[in-house]
């Protein structure tokens, strides 16, 4: 299965988006969202979001994993924000309001507001993320990426990672079998040494068949005359359609949103409690 | 008409080497004709054809003298994209051939290469899939293919440019018997309809004499040895000269003591005629029919799997199926591409753990609590792919270093690592980096590292594909005197029907993940029906028999195999 | 041959191989060093061998898809400048190491030397000052927070491309065989 990306077919609207369009949007909103710090602008791209993720008809059960994982690791980095600069918002927000507390650790309503956004901005470019890997089928991905302006080799190369990840993969857990049989222990309850030892076991292998194959694949693909035109074609290329241009509008106009949002604030943050 | 290939007085020399690898080729070949290029492993087949589709020198460097024209074109002006027009090339290993991400982007990859526009992108792939049968899986992704799916994909995607000449770097070696015949079929039908040349390096003559073949080229060590018809090489009698295997049912002819100068059709077993065939065969018959069969093995067990379950996912494998090897027997494990042989090694190995079921081992008890570190000192599995299992640089590490792992000191493991190397034919290279071997050499080695832990089982997994005669007789000989000297019991995967016969005492046959049939290897091929549900093939010899209306073609076809 | 334009076919590969593999490793095989958090990072051997090889280009090219695909598809989000951090380690080492001629069968002590040296300051570039930056920049985080992570990861990946990727080099370069040099011993 080529299917690192969890692509499911199905035929909502955002489905029937080309790659190109749907790459384009992820990027656009990932952007801006990042650069945001504005909650307003945060919460309607989290309520996008998540109606995408409706329109787009993904389960909870094919997402569980991967959202009760990144809730995980959102929760270390704001502890570790906290650990690590406890007074940031009042930096950032240029007031203190103490909730409980005192000395370097108080907690204020600035901290929390700060550490809300971080918060918020995992979970809009989660749905998004989702809503991108879930409906886009990997061969139209690298199309998309040519079709948004990468020079094709480029494109070409990240079709060929999506090509080979489940061969290197199916590979490396052979390789490490055959070295465990061979003697080399991977397990974690033996010396850092031995350990390293274990890894540069199946590294080597992989390595060498890996070069190999570069070299196999790269003969194999001027035979077909890769590289030979200015411009290639796609069998999956789609065209762009009145859908695709609609909804390419309404990232223009949100992302104008966010312009004007900064202009009318001052700066990327915003902070309705002062 | 102008000659599809012209080569005159070609020599070619890699910048690397100090020697020329090709010396004078002269070989002209017709506009549709079939030939088969031929000989012994490092003889310069490959480098020949990579002479013609323009990768040398695109990727390899080297001196060309002589000319060569492809369709009356004079390739030095052409560059390698230029000759694809010409020339289509299938490499030997489909998997790096194939680059989509999916059977049709793969089909469509040279056009796409072209600029063609989308539309007629989509017929002309839908056309090919058309004739190559692939409509169904043109969205599959490679993996999920069969060996002999993945050729037609490799092909399919090389007709598309509509090139007249085909080029095919060793077709069969990893198809199962019946995979390779119905691929060659098509061919034969491809080329009829659209009046192709096809030029097909292959060791396996034996598979490829069964269907069109105009004429045979032999190459030795840079220089044509013989350029002739079918007929005429296989009347030399002097194949294994030329690096090639004699097809068994003229093994069989040959033992009889039939001269081969006066048959007719000696192409094809199943008309092949001659003053003295019907007389001499029966002569044999009777003689063979008077000694005794061997008896069945009496040897001990020495692993008992019971009730073994297994599933990929949720797609069910294996169900309860119950398999014994007995001490020091050599058994094959054969059957169709994808009928779970390499998975069963892998559970008996303890590299994947099954769904249910037990697996025992004489001396030792359950092997399911077992790590696999462990389960290595009684059962060494050698993987198809030789480069999955090599970890060292040089090659006296390779063979030292399970040694080492286990704690074994320098000077203890030093004796029994010479031994081996010695055995393996590699002393002489044994500080040599790995990367130097032949693919041949490669597999001998991995054998040998696994073989210096001495497990009591040893489990090869299609140790013979895509080498030349001298080397699969070499490997099995090895492996047979493994066998005699330590007792090992030894399970060979193979393809090879007559390696099958020639080394193995017990055939075990899977397909689908059913264990259909445990017998001897002679009794299996001359069992038709199962031979087509085991997708295997029919022997020459069985055909032979027919032919002649002998009455015990087992004993003969045990006969030759044994000889 | 003709010089044709962009990338070489054989680039090309090996960005993709060079990708898939370097994303299974980052995914899949990291040694734990015992300190939480912390280990050994075997992609960015895997990596600087690649760099040592086919330049800076490529090098570049396949931290960036590396590392971004294998971000999507584990935290669902891209932490976009420690990918480009990434692909600016794969660039400053290619570029540094181009001419060194690392791997062509004698790897002297003065050049493995060398080959670190120049990892060092790679690493030290991406992780202590691009990767930390463009948090505090663009992220907005805090400064002793992210400055932090950057040294520590600099220290874990120096050691790891320090051990692994030697450890690769002086490998591959015994397998890179000299003219004439193989001869039988009895
Ligand atoms: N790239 C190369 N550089 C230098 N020498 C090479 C190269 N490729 C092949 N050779 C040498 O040329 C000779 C012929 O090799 P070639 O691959 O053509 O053999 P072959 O007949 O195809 O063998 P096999 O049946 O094993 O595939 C060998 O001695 C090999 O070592
Ligand atoms: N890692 C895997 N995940 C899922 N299915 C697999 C995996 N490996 C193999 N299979 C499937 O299991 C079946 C048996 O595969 P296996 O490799 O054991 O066959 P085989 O008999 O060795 O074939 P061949 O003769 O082509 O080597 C095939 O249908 C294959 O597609
Ligand atoms: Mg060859
Ligand atoms: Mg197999």
């Amino acid at each position: 299965m080529n299917n690192i990306f969890g692509y499911q077919p199905g035929k909502s609207i955002i489905h029937q988006l080309s790659g190109g369009t749907k790459l384009l949007i992820f990027l656009l909103l990932t952007i801006s969202g990042m650069l945001s710090f504005d909650v307003r602008y945060l919460i309607l791209l989290m309520i996008i979001a998540v109606v995408g993720l409706q329109v787009a008809g993904i389960r909870w059960r094919n997402v569980s994993t991967i959202v009760k994982f990144v809730a995980v690791f959102a929760a270390m980095n704001l502890l570790l924000i906290y650990l690590f600069a406890p007074q940031y918002g009042v930096k950032l927000f240029h007031t203190q309001t103490i909730l409980f507390g005192s000395g370097r650790y108080a907690l204020t309503l600035e901290q929390l507001f700060y550490e809300f956004i971080v918060l918020a901005k995992y979970f809009f470019s989660l749905p998004l993320a989702l809503i991108f890997l879930l409906t886009t089928n990997p061969s139209e991905f690298a199309a998309g990426l040519n079709k948004i302006g990468l020079s094709y080799r480029i494109s070409y190369a990240v079709a060929l990672t999506l090509r080979y990840i489940p061969s290197v993969q199916q590979e490396f857990v052979m390789i490490s079998h055959a070295q465990q049989a061979r003697g080399f222990d991977m397990s974690s309850n033996v010396p850092l040494r031995q350990r390293i030892k274990g890894v540069f076991g199946i590294l080597m292998p992989l390595v060498f068949s890996s070069l190999s194959k570069i070299d196999e694949v790269s003969r194999s693909m001027d035979l077909r005359r890769f590289g030979k035109e200015k411009k290639r074609s796609w069998y999956y290329e789609q065209k762009f359609k009145k859908q695709d241009w609609w909804f390419l509008l309404g990232i223009v106009i949100l992302v104008m949103i966010e312009i004007l949002l900064i202009k009318v604030t001052g700066s990327r943050f915003w902070y309705p409690f002062s | 008409m102008t000659l599809a290939i012209k080569m005159s007085d070609v020599t070619f020399k890699y910048d690397s080497q100090s020697e020329p690898t090709l010396h004078h080729i002269n070989l002209n070949i017709e506009q549709g004709e079939r030939v088969l290029l031929s000989g012994p492993s490092g003889s310069g087949k490959t480098t020949l054809g990579q002479l013609l589709n323009g990768l040398i020198p695109h990727a390899y460097q080297g001196e060309i003298t002589g000319d060569i024209t492809i369709n009356g074109h004079n390739i030095k002006d052409m560059s390698i994209f230029e000759r694809s027009f010409d020339i289509g090339t299938v490499l030997q290993d489909t998997d790096t051939q194939f680059v989509g991400l999916t059977v049709a982007e793969d089909v469509a990859f040279a056009l796409e290469n072209d600029n063609v526009t989308h539309n007629e992108l989509f017929s002309k792939v839908q056309q090919w899939a058309k004739i190559m049968e692939l409509e169904e899986l043109l969205r599959v992704a490679p993996q999920a293919l069969s060996g002999g799916q993945k050729q037609r994909v490799a092909m399919a995607g090389v007709l598309i440019d509509d090139s007249p000449i085909l080029l095919f770097d060793e077709p069969l070696a990893s198809l199962d018997p019946a995979s390779g015949h119905r691929m060659l079929a098509l061919l034969d039908e491809l080329q009829e309809k659209y009046h192709l040349t096809v030029i097909m390096i292959e060791h396996r003559l034996e598979d490829v004499l069964q269907h069109r073949l105009d004429r045979v080229v032999v190459l030795d060590r840079g220089v044509v040895t013989f350029d002739g018809t079918p007929d005429e090489i296989l009347k030399t009698q002097a194949l294994a000269q030329y690096g090639l295997a004699m097809p068994g049912y003229l093994q069989l002819l040959k033992l009889a003591g039939v001269s081969f100068d006066g048959l007719v059709n000696i192409t094809n077993p199943a008309q092949i005629t001659g003053p003295d065939v019907y007389d001499k065969l029966q002569i044999l018959e009777n003689s063979i029919s008077r000694q005794n069969q061997t008896g069945s093995p009496t040897a001990e067990s020495i692993l008992t799997i019971q009730q073994l379950t297994f599933k990929y996912g949720k797609q069910s494998l294996f169900e309860n199926i119950d398999v014994t090897l007995y001490e020091g027997e050599l058994v094959a494990l054969v059957g169709k591409n994808g009928s779970g042989k390499s998975t069963l090694s892998k559970l008996i190995a303890g590299f994947i753990k099954p769904t249910a079921g037990t697996m025992t081992l004489a001396g030792v008890g359950d092997l399911s609590g077992l790590p696999i570190k462990a389960r290595a000192d009684y059962i060494g599995y050698v993987s198809q792919n030789p480069n999955e299992m090599i970890t060292q640089s040089i090659i006296y590490d390779e063979v030292a270093s399970g040694l080492r792992l286990r704690g074994m000191s320098e000077e203890e493991l030093k004796p029994r690592v010479y031994e081996l190397l010695k055995l393996a034919g590699l002393y002489g290279m044994r500080e040599w980096p790995i990367t130097v071997l032949s693919y041949g050499q490669k597999k001998r080695l991995t054998i040998i590292a696994v073989l210096a832990l001495a497990p009591k089982i040893l489990i090869l997994d299609e140790p013979t594909a895509g080498q030349d005669y001298a080397n699969a007789q070499a490997i099995m000989s090895f492996v047979k005197h493994l066998n005699k000297q330590f007792n090992t019991t030894v399970m060979v995967i193979t393809h090879d029907m007559s390696l099958m016969l020639s080394t193995t005492d017990r055939a075990l046959v899977l397909v689908d993940g059913q264990l259909l049939a445990d017998l001897t290897p002679a009794s299996l091929l001359n069992d038709p029906h199962l031979v087509e549900q085991a997708d295997l093939s029919i022997t020459t010899v069985y055909e032979l028999a027919q032919q002649y209306g002998l009455s015990n073609p087992a004993a003969l076809t045990a006969l030759i195999g044994k000889g | 041959m003709k010089q044709r334009k962009g990338l070489s076919t054989r680039s090309v590969v090996a960005t993709g191989i060079g990708a898939a593999v370097f994303l299974i490793l980052f995914k899949f095989v990291a040694i734990p060093t015992g300190i939480p958090n912390t280990q050994i990072n075997v992609a960015e051997a895997w990596l600087s061998l690649l760099a040592a090889i086919f330049g800076p280009i490529v090098g570049g090219l396949v931290a960036f898809i590396g590392h971004a695909l294998n971000d999507a598809i584990s935290y669902g989000s891209v932490w976009w400048t420690w990918v480009i951090a990434d692909a600016l380690f794969g660039v400053v080492l290619g570029l540094a190491v181009k001419k060194m001629n690392l791997i062509n069968g004698d790897l002297t002590t003065k050049k493995l030397v060398g080959f670190n040296v120049w990892q060092l300051v790679a690493n030290l570039i991406a992780w202590s000052v691009i990767a930390p930056l463009g948090d505090v920049l663009i992220y907005s985080e805090p400064a002793s927070k992210v400055f932090l992570q950057g040294f520590v990861s600099t220290g874990i990946n120096f050691v790891s491309v320090g051990i692994l990727g030697s450890l690769l080099l002086v490998a591959y370069n015994k397998t890179q065989v000299k003219q004439g040099s193989l001869k039988e011993k009895d």
